[in-house]
């Protein structure tokens, strides 16, 4: 074996190491946070969280979905709320709150064994239209519901 | 401490019936502390997934308006007793928790 060879090998090793440890590095956090979120979470108003969450996309409104949520709300803290689809083949369902600081409050990918149907609470700052958007066949449906909040829960 | 996520299941034929409370602050980033005259830094899931098996059957995205102590429902097909659903979440922190529970 000859010394140039030998050194060549040596710092390819350590060059590699390098590289892969750097690598390791800047995945990391990816890894930590999951994936990469829609930017749609950050905008701070209803026609630009649809835009950016569904783009160039048309939403139908439709009487076939519901959203099951008291009329009047005490505490905006807890909201709780049912989205029930009457469409088969759901593949997502959205839920946004036009008057929140950022409108986009979760979004549920369902696999086809899942019923359209998804139950949770949520916070609401001020009384305001909720609106659940379902993919149901690629394409889109919404239906909206104003709540009466007495006391804002976002702050 | 234990797990931070409690769920219950119900089974109906080959039908299940899922609901959990995962103990989380889901703070906003909003709210005022007045004992340390600051803001509460954010602190909320942003990803929570439910598998059956290796199947993802939920994949939820959530943003920081979902109430604190998150509680969630949802009814799925294809299942039997003795399957095992794995429910995992990550928070905006990097903190994370996952349970196993088998359906019954």
């Amino acid at each position: 074996m000859n010394k140039f060879r030998r050194q060549f090998v040596n710092r390819s090793v350590l060059i590699l190491g390098i590289l892969g440890s750097g690598l390791i590095q800047l995945l990391a956090p990816l890894k930590a946070f999951g994936r990469d979120r829609s930017p749609a979470f950050a905008a701070d108003n209803l026609d630009a969280a649809l835009s950016e969450f569904f783009p160039g996309e048309t939403i139908k409104t439709s009487d076939k979905l519901t959203i099951d949520v008291n009329d009047v709300i005490e505490n905006g803290a807890v909201v709780p709320l049912a989205i029930k689809s009457g469409l088969p083949n759901v593949h997502s369902i959205t839920i946004l709150v036009e008057k929140n600081p950022n409108p986009l409050i979760a979004n549920f990918k369902l696999h086809p064994v899942c019923q359209g149907f998804i139950e949770t609470r949520i916070k609401m700052g001020e009384s305001s239209d909720i609106i659940a958007v379902v993919r149901a066949d690629d394409q889109l449906y919404s239906v909206r519901k104003f709540v009466e909040v007495i006391a804002g829960g976002c702050g | 401490m234990g797990s931070s996520i409690k769920v219950r299941t119900s089974l109906r034929d080959d039908q299940a019936t899922v609901r959990m409370i995962v103990r989380h602050p889901m703070h906003t980033g909003y709210e005022f502390d007045a004992e340390k005259e600051q803001l509460i830094p954010a602190h909320y899931i942003e990803r929570l997934t439910v598998k059956h098996g290796e199947t993802v059957v939920l994949d939820c995205d959530w943003s920081r308006a979902v109430s604190a102590n998150p509680y969630l429902s949802f009814v799925f097909s294809g299942a039997k007793a003795g399957d095992m659903l794995k429910i995992s979440w990550v928070d905006n922190l990097g903190e994370s928790d996952e349970a196993v529970k088998e359906l019954r």
